[in-house]
Protein backbone atom coordinates (compact mmCIF):
# COMPACT_ATOMS: atom_id res chain seq x y z
CA UNK A 1 0.00 0.00 0.00
CA UNK A 2 3.23 2.52 0.81
CA UNK A 3 4.80 1.57 -2.03
CA UNK A 4 2.12 2.23 -4.10
CA UNK A 5 1.40 5.82 -3.00
CA UNK A 6 4.98 6.09 -2.99
CA UNK A 7 5.40 5.15 -7.20
CA UNK A 8 2.40 7.57 -7.43
CA UNK A 9 4.02 10.08 -6.00
CA UNK A 10 6.75 9.86 -8.05
CA UNK A 11 5.49 9.16 -11.13
CA UNK A 12 3.37 12.61 -10.14
CA UNK A 13 6.35 14.26 -10.47
CA UNK A 14 7.75 13.29 -12.71
CA UNK A 15 4.67 13.96 -14.81
CA UNK A 16 5.22 17.74 -13.52
CA UNK A 17 8.45 18.02 -14.99
CA UNK A 18 7.72 16.62 -18.38
CA UNK A 19 5.01 19.59 -18.52
CA UNK A 20 7.10 22.25 -17.29
CA UNK A 21 9.77 21.09 -20.23
CA UNK A 22 6.70 20.67 -23.00
CA UNK A 23 4.78 23.83 -21.72
CA UNK A 24 7.74 26.23 -23.38
CA UNK A 25 7.77 24.53 -26.55
CA UNK A 26 3.88 24.53 -27.29
CA UNK A 27 2.92 28.00 -26.36
CA UNK A 28 6.01 29.78 -27.44
CA UNK A 29 5.98 29.70 -31.38
CA UNK A 30 8.61 31.56 -32.61
CA UNK A 31 11.29 31.08 -30.36
CA UNK A 32 14.52 29.72 -31.59
CA UNK A 33 15.26 27.57 -27.96
CA UNK A 34 18.82 28.88 -28.51
CA UNK A 35 21.30 28.45 -25.95
CA UNK A 36 23.53 30.51 -24.00
CA UNK A 37 26.59 30.59 -26.55
CA UNK A 38 26.54 32.85 -29.76
CA UNK A 39 24.03 34.97 -27.45
CA UNK A 40 26.98 35.66 -24.75
CA UNK A 41 28.37 38.21 -27.14
CA UNK A 42 25.81 39.95 -27.55
CA UNK A 43 24.73 40.93 -24.11
CA UNK A 44 28.18 41.86 -23.11
CA UNK A 45 28.83 44.18 -26.28
CA UNK A 46 25.53 45.69 -25.87
CA UNK A 47 26.67 46.77 -22.61
CA UNK A 48 30.60 46.89 -23.04
CA UNK A 49 30.57 47.78 -26.75
CA UNK A 50 34.30 47.39 -27.05
CA UNK A 51 35.00 44.14 -25.04
CA UNK A 52 36.60 41.58 -27.09
CA UNK A 53 36.86 37.89 -25.86
CA UNK A 54 40.62 38.04 -24.61
CA UNK A 55 40.79 33.76 -24.86
CA UNK A 56 39.28 30.88 -26.87
CA UNK A 57 37.99 27.51 -25.36
CA UNK A 58 41.15 25.27 -25.58
CA UNK A 59 39.10 23.03 -27.72
CA UNK A 60 35.61 23.13 -28.83
CA UNK A 61 33.36 20.34 -30.25
CA UNK A 62 33.71 20.56 -34.03
CA UNK A 63 29.55 20.58 -34.13
CA UNK A 64 26.38 20.96 -32.88
CA UNK A 65 25.77 16.99 -33.20
CA UNK A 66 29.21 16.26 -31.34
CA UNK A 67 28.66 18.44 -28.83
CA UNK A 68 25.46 17.22 -28.32
CA UNK A 69 26.96 13.31 -28.23
CA UNK A 70 29.13 14.80 -25.20
CA UNK A 71 26.23 15.36 -23.21
CA UNK A 72 24.57 12.71 -24.10
CA UNK A 73 27.66 10.98 -22.73
CA UNK A 74 27.40 12.97 -19.70
CA UNK A 75 23.82 12.47 -18.45
CA UNK A 76 24.08 8.80 -19.42
CA UNK A 77 27.07 8.33 -16.82
CA UNK A 78 25.34 10.03 -14.45
CA UNK A 79 22.34 8.26 -15.01
CA UNK A 80 24.03 4.93 -15.18
CA UNK A 81 25.60 5.49 -11.66
CA UNK A 82 21.89 6.91 -10.05
CA UNK A 83 20.51 4.20 -11.46
CA UNK A 84 22.94 1.56 -9.98
CA UNK A 85 23.25 2.99 -6.77
CA UNK A 86 19.10 2.71 -6.71
CA UNK A 87 19.55 -0.83 -7.78
CA UNK A 88 21.69 -2.01 -5.17
CA UNK A 89 20.20 -0.05 -2.08
CA UNK A 90 16.64 -1.78 -3.12
CA UNK A 91 18.35 -5.09 -3.69
CA UNK A 92 20.23 -4.83 0.08
CA UNK A 93 17.21 -3.76 1.45
CA UNK A 94 15.22 -7.18 -0.19
CA UNK A 95 17.15 -9.07 1.02
CA UNK A 96 17.80 -8.06 4.28
CA UNK A 97 13.97 -8.23 4.57
CA UNK B 1 15.66 61.82 -33.05
CA UNK B 2 18.31 59.17 -33.26
CA UNK B 3 18.59 59.06 -29.58
CA UNK B 4 14.99 57.83 -29.36
CA UNK B 5 15.50 55.47 -32.33
CA UNK B 6 18.38 54.17 -30.12
CA UNK B 7 16.12 53.94 -27.02
CA UNK B 8 13.77 52.24 -28.97
CA UNK B 9 15.97 49.70 -30.08
CA UNK B 10 17.97 49.18 -26.76
CA UNK B 11 14.16 48.70 -25.12
CA UNK B 12 13.34 45.98 -27.50
CA UNK B 13 16.88 44.40 -27.00
CA UNK B 14 16.19 44.23 -23.40
CA UNK B 15 12.47 42.78 -24.05
CA UNK B 16 12.91 40.70 -26.68
CA UNK B 17 13.13 37.24 -25.28
CA UNK B 18 15.64 35.90 -28.06
CA UNK B 19 18.09 37.35 -26.36
CA UNK B 20 19.36 35.08 -24.18
CA UNK B 21 22.07 34.34 -22.04
CA UNK B 22 21.49 32.22 -19.67
CA UNK B 23 24.20 29.60 -18.02
CA UNK B 24 27.80 29.61 -17.23
CA UNK B 25 29.90 32.42 -17.91
CA UNK B 26 31.97 31.63 -21.33
CA UNK B 27 35.49 31.63 -22.00
CA UNK B 28 37.01 34.60 -22.27
CA UNK B 29 34.04 36.93 -21.30
CA UNK B 30 35.19 37.60 -18.20
CA UNK B 31 38.22 40.28 -17.60
CA UNK B 32 41.46 38.88 -16.52
CA UNK B 33 41.18 40.68 -12.71
CA UNK B 34 37.46 39.43 -12.42
CA UNK B 35 38.41 35.78 -12.92
CA UNK B 36 41.56 36.22 -10.23
CA UNK B 37 38.83 37.59 -7.81
CA UNK B 38 36.80 34.95 -7.98
CA UNK B 39 39.55 32.07 -8.16
CA UNK B 40 40.48 33.42 -5.03
CA UNK B 41 37.08 33.82 -3.44
CA UNK B 42 36.27 30.25 -4.74
CA UNK B 43 39.41 28.71 -3.20
CA UNK B 44 38.67 28.54 0.63
CA UNK B 45 35.56 26.98 -0.17
CA UNK B 46 36.94 24.45 -1.92
CA UNK B 47 39.79 23.37 0.75
CA UNK B 48 36.82 23.44 3.69
CA UNK B 49 34.58 21.22 0.96
CA UNK B 50 37.33 19.16 0.16
CA UNK B 51 38.03 18.43 3.85
CA UNK B 52 34.33 17.93 5.43
CA UNK B 53 33.83 15.09 2.30
CA UNK B 54 37.68 13.28 3.48
CA UNK B 55 36.22 13.74 7.03
CA UNK B 56 32.80 11.81 6.68
CA UNK B 57 33.86 9.64 4.38
CA UNK B 58 36.47 8.81 6.37
CA UNK B 59 34.04 8.41 9.52
CA UNK B 60 32.07 5.90 7.29
CA UNK B 61 33.24 4.38 3.90
CA UNK B 62 30.32 3.58 2.60
CA UNK B 63 28.89 7.31 2.29
CA UNK B 64 31.58 7.13 -0.92
CA UNK B 65 28.80 5.80 -2.58
CA UNK B 66 25.65 8.25 -1.69
CA UNK B 67 28.87 10.88 -2.40
CA UNK B 68 29.01 9.76 -6.06
CA UNK B 69 25.38 9.34 -6.13
CA UNK B 70 24.91 13.36 -5.46
CA UNK B 71 27.76 14.29 -8.02
CA UNK B 72 25.86 11.90 -10.75
CA UNK B 73 22.71 13.72 -10.27
CA UNK B 74 24.67 16.90 -10.40
CA UNK B 75 25.68 15.54 -13.79
CA UNK B 76 23.00 14.87 -15.11
CA UNK B 77 21.03 17.46 -14.29
CA UNK B 78 23.75 20.13 -15.71
CA UNK B 79 23.91 18.19 -18.72
CA UNK B 80 20.25 19.02 -19.50
CA UNK B 81 19.29 21.79 -21.23
CA UNK B 82 15.77 22.93 -20.94
CA UNK B 83 13.15 25.03 -22.82
CA UNK B 84 12.19 27.62 -20.72
CA UNK B 85 9.14 30.00 -21.13
CA UNK B 86 11.28 33.02 -22.33
CA UNK B 87 12.09 30.74 -25.49
CA UNK B 88 15.74 30.24 -25.30
CA UNK B 89 17.48 27.18 -22.86
CA UNK B 90 19.11 26.58 -19.71
CA UNK B 91 20.44 24.03 -17.55
CA UNK B 92 19.15 23.04 -13.84
CA UNK B 93 22.74 22.64 -11.38
CA UNK B 94 21.77 19.55 -9.19
CA UNK B 95 23.41 21.01 -6.42
CA UNK B 96 20.94 21.33 -4.09
CA UNK B 97 20.47 17.25 -3.24
CA UNK B 98 24.19 17.11 -2.23
CA UNK B 99 23.94 20.37 0.15
CA UNK B 100 21.00 18.48 1.89
CA UNK B 101 22.70 15.39 2.10
CA UNK B 102 26.79 16.31 2.98
CA UNK B 103 26.09 19.98 3.98
CA UNK B 104 26.92 23.56 2.46
CA UNK B 105 30.32 23.41 1.55
CA UNK B 106 30.72 19.51 0.07
CA UNK B 107 29.30 20.42 -3.20
CA UNK B 108 32.23 22.78 -4.14
CA UNK B 109 34.32 20.14 -4.41
CA UNK B 110 31.79 18.12 -6.99
CA UNK B 111 30.20 21.38 -8.59
CA UNK B 112 34.18 22.13 -9.33
CA UNK B 113 34.53 18.69 -10.91
CA UNK B 114 31.11 18.97 -12.98
CA UNK B 115 32.24 22.35 -14.24
CA UNK B 116 36.01 21.64 -15.18
CA UNK B 117 34.13 18.36 -17.03
CA UNK B 118 32.11 20.91 -18.87
CA UNK B 119 34.78 23.52 -19.61
CA UNK B 120 37.40 20.94 -20.96
CA UNK B 121 35.08 18.80 -23.32
CA UNK B 122 32.01 20.69 -24.03
CA UNK B 123 33.60 24.20 -24.49
CA UNK B 124 30.80 25.40 -22.05
CA UNK B 125 31.84 27.41 -19.42
CA UNK B 126 35.65 28.22 -19.50
CA UNK B 127 39.01 27.32 -17.56
CA UNK B 128 39.93 30.92 -16.62
CA UNK B 129 35.87 31.37 -15.74
CA UNK B 130 36.07 28.59 -14.01
CA UNK B 131 36.22 30.28 -10.45
CA UNK B 132 33.46 32.51 -11.02
CA UNK B 133 31.43 29.50 -12.51
CA UNK B 134 32.43 27.75 -8.96
CA UNK B 135 31.89 30.34 -6.65
CA UNK B 136 27.58 30.69 -8.13
CA UNK B 137 26.85 26.93 -8.86
CA UNK B 138 28.94 24.97 -6.64
CA UNK B 139 29.11 27.84 -3.70
CA UNK B 140 26.61 30.26 -3.47
CA UNK B 141 24.04 27.47 -4.84
CA UNK B 142 24.63 24.78 -2.40
CA UNK B 143 25.15 27.14 0.89
CA UNK B 144 21.37 28.37 0.15
CA UNK B 145 20.37 25.39 -0.48
CA UNK B 146 21.42 24.38 2.74
CA UNK B 147 20.30 27.19 5.01
CA UNK B 148 16.52 27.29 3.11
CA UNK B 149 16.33 23.40 3.76
CA UNK B 150 17.53 23.78 7.69
CA UNK B 151 15.48 27.19 7.95
CA UNK B 152 12.23 25.35 6.55
CA UNK B 153 12.63 22.40 8.48
CA UNK B 154 13.12 24.40 12.07
CA UNK B 155 10.14 26.54 11.24
CA UNK B 156 7.96 22.73 11.24
CA UNK B 157 7.60 22.92 7.53
CA UNK B 158 6.55 19.48 5.69
CA UNK B 159 10.07 17.38 4.40
CA UNK B 160 8.77 17.78 1.11
CA UNK B 161 7.95 21.37 1.25
CA UNK B 162 11.61 21.84 2.42
CA UNK B 163 13.40 20.03 -0.06
CA UNK B 164 11.92 21.25 -2.93
CA UNK B 165 12.41 24.68 -1.64
CA UNK B 166 16.07 24.31 -1.26
CA UNK B 167 16.90 22.98 -4.30
CA UNK B 168 14.77 25.55 -5.95
CA UNK B 169 15.74 28.60 -4.86
CA UNK B 170 19.10 27.23 -4.66
CA UNK B 171 19.69 26.73 -8.19
CA UNK B 172 17.50 29.93 -9.08
CA UNK B 173 20.33 32.26 -6.57
CA UNK B 174 23.32 30.52 -8.63
CA UNK B 175 22.34 32.72 -11.84
CA UNK B 176 21.40 35.94 -9.28
CA UNK B 177 24.92 35.55 -8.35
CA UNK B 178 26.17 34.90 -12.61
CA UNK B 179 24.49 38.31 -13.42
CA UNK B 180 25.93 39.75 -10.30
CA UNK B 181 29.46 38.68 -11.13
CA UNK B 182 28.51 39.64 -15.42
CA UNK B 183 27.09 42.83 -13.70
CA UNK B 184 29.43 44.15 -11.79
CA UNK B 185 32.46 43.11 -14.40
CA UNK B 186 30.44 44.98 -16.92
CA UNK B 187 28.39 48.26 -15.32
CA UNK B 188 26.49 49.90 -17.77
CA UNK B 189 27.24 53.45 -19.61
CA UNK B 190 24.27 54.73 -17.92
CA UNK B 191 22.99 53.65 -14.60
CA UNK B 192 26.31 51.53 -13.88
CA UNK B 193 25.82 47.98 -11.84
CA UNK B 194 22.30 48.56 -11.27
CA UNK B 195 21.24 48.89 -14.73
CA UNK B 196 23.57 45.90 -15.59
CA UNK B 197 22.58 44.01 -13.18
CA UNK B 198 18.55 44.17 -13.83
CA UNK B 199 19.49 43.48 -17.39
CA UNK B 200 21.16 40.76 -16.50
CA UNK B 201 19.26 39.42 -13.97
CA UNK B 202 15.76 40.21 -16.46
CA UNK B 203 17.63 37.30 -18.88
CA UNK B 204 18.82 34.98 -16.53
CA UNK B 205 15.90 35.00 -13.72
CA UNK B 206 13.18 34.63 -15.47
CA UNK B 207 15.03 31.82 -17.82
CA UNK B 208 15.71 29.82 -14.78
CA UNK B 209 12.58 30.05 -13.06
CA UNK B 210 10.55 26.85 -14.91
CA UNK B 211 14.04 24.83 -14.43
CA UNK B 212 13.89 26.05 -10.98
CA UNK B 213 10.96 23.82 -10.25
CA UNK B 214 11.95 21.42 -12.10
CA UNK B 215 14.69 20.57 -10.24
CA UNK B 216 13.21 21.12 -6.94
CA UNK B 217 10.74 18.55 -8.15
CA UNK B 218 13.73 16.33 -9.63
CA UNK B 219 15.26 16.36 -5.76
CA UNK B 220 12.05 15.99 -4.06
CA UNK B 221 11.83 12.44 -6.23
CA UNK B 222 15.42 11.54 -5.90
CA UNK B 223 14.99 12.15 -2.12
CA UNK B 224 11.99 9.82 -2.16
CA UNK B 225 14.20 7.62 -3.77
CA UNK B 226 16.58 7.71 -1.33
CA UNK B 227 14.40 7.27 1.67
CA UNK B 228 12.54 4.35 0.48
CA UNK B 229 15.93 2.27 -0.27
CA UNK B 230 18.32 4.13 1.17
CA UNK B 231 17.49 5.08 4.61
CA UNK B 232 20.62 4.55 7.03
CA UNK B 233 22.59 6.13 5.07
CA UNK B 234 19.88 9.20 5.78
CA UNK B 235 19.63 8.74 9.09
CA UNK B 236 23.56 8.46 9.53
CA UNK B 237 24.08 11.82 8.16
CA UNK B 238 21.08 13.29 10.45
CA UNK B 239 19.09 13.98 7.50
CA UNK B 240 16.56 11.43 8.17
CA UNK B 241 15.00 10.99 12.24
CA UNK B 242 15.03 7.70 13.39
CA UNK B 243 11.59 7.03 12.49
CA UNK B 244 11.36 9.63 9.60
CA UNK B 245 8.34 9.08 7.18
CA UNK B 246 8.02 9.93 3.55
CA UNK B 247 8.79 13.18 2.22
Amino acid sequence: MRDKKFLMINLILGLLVISLIVFPLVTIKNAEFAGADDRATEAITQVDKNYKPWLKPVWEPPSGEIESLLFACQAAIGAGFLGYYIGLAKGRKNVNR
Amino acid sequence: MKKWMLLTVFTLLLIAPQIAYSMHIMEGFLPLKWCIIWDIASLPFVVVGFMTISKSVKKNPKLKMLLGFAGAFAFVLSALKIPSVTGSCSHPTGVGLGAILFGPFAMSVLGLIVLLFQALLLAHGGITTLGANTFSMAIVGPIVSYYIFKGVKKAGGPNWLAVFLAASIGDLLTYVTTSFQLAIAFPAEVGGFTASFLKFMGIFAVTQVPLAISEGLLTVLVINLLIAYSKEELIELNVLEKEGKLV
